[in-house]
């Protein structure tokens, strides 16, 4: 009993830190129906940026708020220099678009860091927690504990805030959301700041487990992303089930079935979902309008 | 006359092939060239599945994978010529592309999107995984197609690069001449229509899932075909040719020259194949300039290079 | 004016690089997912074509490096290899950072005849030999042997198996799986991780389960390796844990952390250990001479694979210089004859029968303790 407890605790370690991406997601998604594919690259910086203030001496609070605040304006700027200019562009190019935006970002994060590995400390020590035979790092709990307080605040913002409902009405309609006298100019600044800033908070929060570099972005994205389809793109509670859900999965499949196969078999789920229920767990129902 | 003409597009591609050898300065331009035409070819199919039906899809490079893989393996396992060889590539390509494509294609934007990247990356990780038959992901040589000693024989005396170039080109002409073909055919014009909306194509009586499978299926024999000619060329193929940047490559190369023309589309291969060649004299910078073109075409040219340019040119002309 | 445009032009031909200069060339993955590997070494040419210039160049002439960064593609790193030999025209190469890259590229140089030395690890490169191929890592084979030749001498009859399923990992997996019947070890258990994963405590707790490992391998390089060694120390298997010389470098220390790395074992090269070499081994000025430069010019630590780049330029500086000629066949003949050249990996002499020149006493068994490292042999 005590593997499927270290299994489970594993995925939702891992789980964690693809809501927090997929969270990410989420909010850009739900203002602008966009999928940010750079949305990885913020929790990059948000780990190296860190990294390098406190390397720099420091202390880890505030070197990880320097992080967070960088972050979330490199986050404005891509929505005003890249994203607003490209409004009403398909799918297919706002997809190019963010993924040369988060090769833009790599190469200058190579140049103005470097291409090496780093770590932080943890927050709070390397003992092992113990809880029935299994262990889990403290670390993980700050993660876990971090995804979950993101959940709350984000589905707080989207249901109880009125700034919150004005995203949605961006998203449903930005004509109608204009002549009712939403500012969208603005609610699409503050979605990527705010998307940024999850991203980034993120990258500090999961640095000390899993390690960052100037190219840890795509694959984190990738993760995120699907998490966030299999969940139901635009709604907080589908990417934080997508995620949880994602990590789960590879850890009862690396631990049970194959180690090599775990991404095949998140994969496969994902897929089969989508046949499904084709807007994910969670997802807005849409119709086809001519 | 008009650009988009089937006449004009062949001639101009096949004009531009035959003549480019003569600016050469080495034979690495043979090289590049016929990287050009590898990738325009992959490309030519994603016009139709993108360009032509409007559908997406970032997980093409599977099916170069799947075709590349066959010109390695089933020449050893099954004793196929390497020519045989790719075409059985390309029958399972279709094969698999029909099977994955009638659940996957009832999705749509970024839904499709995740589907095919994960059909992708489950092709990708087969091929890496399965170390005993495929070399795991150092990959594994490729036998001699063998034309060129053909050729020798009747005279023909080509460089290895020379014939790649010759003979990439002129699969590229062939392909892009089926395409247009089928632009203007029924079927052409029945993707076209669900293109513009799907709910008005089904009214009037198109078959909306089976033409989005139809374009599905060629767009992947198109890549299947592209991986068997670089595994050919190479002599030597890893998982890489099935990887998502190959899949996400193939897309940029596509959309940014313009995904509703095949030349447009070709210029897109040429540009994005070339760039990294040029872009070398920015050594470090390489990158940065690599994401840059990229926003920078997708934001002020919405159409891609080609379609836009041509737009300019006849809006100055009126 | 005429005059200005004389002396412009006059001035323009002195400072443009004399015609006889030396021209080597290199496709090295500085990017992508062995930029891990590639980085180094693309610093480490850089660094020492310099030196060598401002030292006075070989044979009278100075070095042009040519160098591409090919990102880990074998595709891309074929078409700079082809441009490095027809367009460039440069009259040796070195690079092919992953094996990939280099099985791709070896075709063209055996064709154009221009001598390559490649800097990845599998046998394969250079088993059965090829005239113009070299290469300058040990082979994965080796640092296989040297591990479960410790491991014997332990007493370790069964152990479980963790690898990288990049190409690295996967490789040496492959070679370890190979020759382990040789040593008497029995691999109980068989898991791998993903290059880019977060978490390896299923993998390792099924390990941990199996009933009686005496010990762990670990082959990877990169984040992996740090973070299996992070789990295990997390899991308390309580084993001895055996990393492989992808990881030998200061930077996976501090990776892992010196709590979690400690006693963690592992085969690495004379260059991790620089300053604990005694007086009399031929390798310490070497290696102490390029961890000074590398560092001092880099501000970080030296990593096995830089050494790797180091060692293929030495070997190809020392084969023109005895060639007295830049011809690519003098060079290739010369390089086949290369002897007792002390580099970073191992002292090496190449006959035409092995294009390697190493022998496992290259090698040095090395445990870290107190987040540094220990010699025990």
């Amino acid at each position: 009993m005590p593997e499927l407890l270290q299994f489970l605790l594993s995925g939702i370690t891992v789980g964690a830190v693809y809501a927090l991406v997929a969270l990410g997601f989420t909010i850009i998604y739900n203002a602008s129906d966009v999928v940010n594919f750079a949305q990885g690259e913020f929790v990059m910086l948000g780990g190296m940026i860190t990294f390098f203030a406190h390397a720099a001496g420091l202390p880890l609070p505030l070197a990880a708020l320097i992080a967070i605040i960088v972050t979330a304006a490199i986050g404005v700027a891509l929505n005003k220099l890249a994203i607003e200019p490209a409004r009403g562009a398909p799918v297919v190019s706002l997809i190019i678009i963010t993924i040369g935006a988060s090769i833009f970002i790599r190469g200058a994060t190579q140049l103005v860091f470097d291409k090496q590995l780093h770590r932080f400390p943890a927050f709070s020590g390397d003992q092992p927690i113990l809880i029935g035979g299994a262990t889990i790092l403290p670390q993980s709990l700050w993660v876990i504990a971090g995804a979950l307080a993101v959940f709350i605040c984000l589905w707080l913002f989207f249901t109880r805030t009125l700034i919150g409902r004005a995203v949605l009405a961006t998203a449903n309609n930005r004509v109608a959301a204009q002549l009712v006298g939403i500012n969208t100019n603005y609610v699409m600044t503050l979605s990527f700041a705010m998307s940024a800033a999850i991203g980034a908070l993120a990258g500090v929060l999961v640095t000390p487990i899993t390690l960052t570099g100037y190219d840890v972005g795509l694959a984190l994205a990738l993760k995120g992303f699907a998490a966030a389809m299999l969940g139901g793109m635009g709604n907080p509670k589908g990417a934080l089930v997508g995620g949880l859900l994602l990590g789960v999965l590879e850890a009862m499949t690396a631990g049970y079935v194959s180690s090599q196969y775990k991404d095949a078999a998140a994969f496969v789920v994902i897929l089969a979902v989508l046949f499904a229920m084709p807007q994910g767990l969670f997802g807005r129902k849409s119709t086809d309008r001519v | 006359m008009r650009l988009s003409s089937k006449v004009t597009t062949l001639l101009i591609l096949a004009a531009v092939i035959a003549i480019a050898p003569v600016f050469f300065p080495s034979s690495y331009y043979f090289r590049v060239g016929s990287l050009i035409f590898v990738n325009g070819l992959a490309v030519t199919g994603l016009v139709i599945l993108i360009g032509y039906a409007g559908q997406i899809s970032l997980g093409h490079a599977g099916f170069a994978g799947i075709g590349a893989y066959a010109c390695a393996l089933a020449p050893v396992h099954l004793g196929l010529h390497p020519a045989l060889a790719a075409l059985l590539g390309a029958l399972l390509s279709a094969a698999i592309a029909y099977l994955v494509g009638r659940p996957i294609l009832r999705l749509k934007g970024y839904y499709l999107a995740v589907a095919s990247l994960g059909f992708g990356i489950l092709v990708s990780m087969v091929l890496s995984n399965e170390a005993q038959l495929t070399g795991g992901p150092d990959g594994m040589a490729v036998p001699e197609l063998g034309l060129r000693a053909v050729l020798k024989a009747i005279g023909i005396d080509l460089s290895n690069t020379e014939f790649w170039y010759a003979f990439s080109g002129l699969v590229l002409v062939i392909g892009a001449w089926l395409a247009l073909n089928l632009y203007h055919s029924p079927t052409g014009r029945a993707l076209r229509a669900l293109h513009g909306s799907e709910v008005a194509a089904r009214t009037v009586g198109v078959d909306v899932a089976h033409y989005k499978l139809v374009a599905f299926v060629i767009s992947a024999v198109y890549a299947s075909v592209s991986g068997s000619l670089l595994a050919l060329q190479n002599k030597f193929i890893t998982p890489d040719v099935a990887g998502f940047m190959h899949s996400i490559e193939m897309v940029t190369m596509t959309v940014l020259g313009g995904a509703g023309s095949v030349l447009g589309a070709i210029l897109g291969a040429a540009i994005l194949t070339t760039l990294p060649q040029v872009l070398t004299i920015f050594q470090e910078y390489e990158q940065l300039m690599l994401g840059l073109v990229m926003m920078l075409v997708m934001i002020f040219m919405r159409e891609g290079l080609l379609p836009s340019i041509a737009r300019r040119i006849r809006g100055r002309a009126e | 004016m005429k005059f200005a445009l004389t002396t412009t032009a006059l001035a323009l031909i002195l400072a443009a690089p004399a015609l006889a200069d030396i021209k080597i060339g290199a496709t090295i993955s500085e990017t992508g997912p062995a930029s891990f590997l590639g980085d180094p070494e693309a610093k480490t040419l850089k660094l020492l074509v310099e030196e060598i210039n401002a030292a006075g160049g070989v044979n009278g002439e100075k070095l042009e490096l040519v160098i591409y960064d090919d990102g880990g593609d074998p595709n891309k790193a074929r078409t700079f290899a082809t441009r490095l030999v027809e367009d460039d025209e440069v009259v040796a190469v070195i690079g092919g950072t992953t094996t990939g890259t280099s099985m791709a590229i070896i075709p063209v140089f055996e064709d154009a005849e221009v001598p390559f030395i490649s800097l990845a690890g599998a046998i394969e490169i250079i088993d059965p030999v090829k005239p113009y191929t070299f290469k300058t890592p040990h082979t994965d084979r080796m640092a296989c042997a040297k591990i479960f030749e410790d491991m014997k001498k332990n007493a370790i009859t069964k152990i479980g198996m963790i690898s990288g399923s990049d190409g690295f990992g996967a490789s040496m997996h492959k070679q370890c799986l190979s020759i382990v019947g040789d040593y008497g070890i029995e691999v109980l258990a068989d898991e791998t991780y993903g290059p880019t994963d977060a978490d390896m405590t299923p993998q390792l707790t099924n390990i941990k389960g199996k009933e009686g490992i005496q010990a762990v391998l670990n082959p990877g390089f990169g984040q992996g390796p740090a973070i299996v060694t992070r789990n295990y120390a997390q899991l308390a298997v309580g084993l001895p844990l055996y990393q492989s010389h992808g990881v030998a470098s200061d930077g996976f220390i501090e990776l892992a952390g010196a709590e979690a790395a400690e006693g963690v074992r592992l085969p690495g090269t004379a260059l991790l250990v620089a300053k604990l070499l005694p007086e009399s081994d031929p390798q310490r000025a070497v290696v102490t001479a390029y961890k000074d430069a590398y560092e001092k010019a880099t501000g970080k630590p030296v990593s096995t694979f830089g050494g790797y780049a180091h060692d293929a330029l030495r070997i190809l500086v020392d084969a023109i210089t005895r060639a007295g000629s830049a011809e690519p066949s003098d060079i290739r003949d010369a390089i086949e004859a290369t002897k007792g050249l002390v580099g970073t990996t191992g002292t090496v002499t190449m006959t035409a029968e092995d294009h390697l020149g190493l022998d496992l006493s290259a090698f040095r068994m090395l445990q870290i303790e107190k987040g540094g490292w220990k010699i025990v042999e």
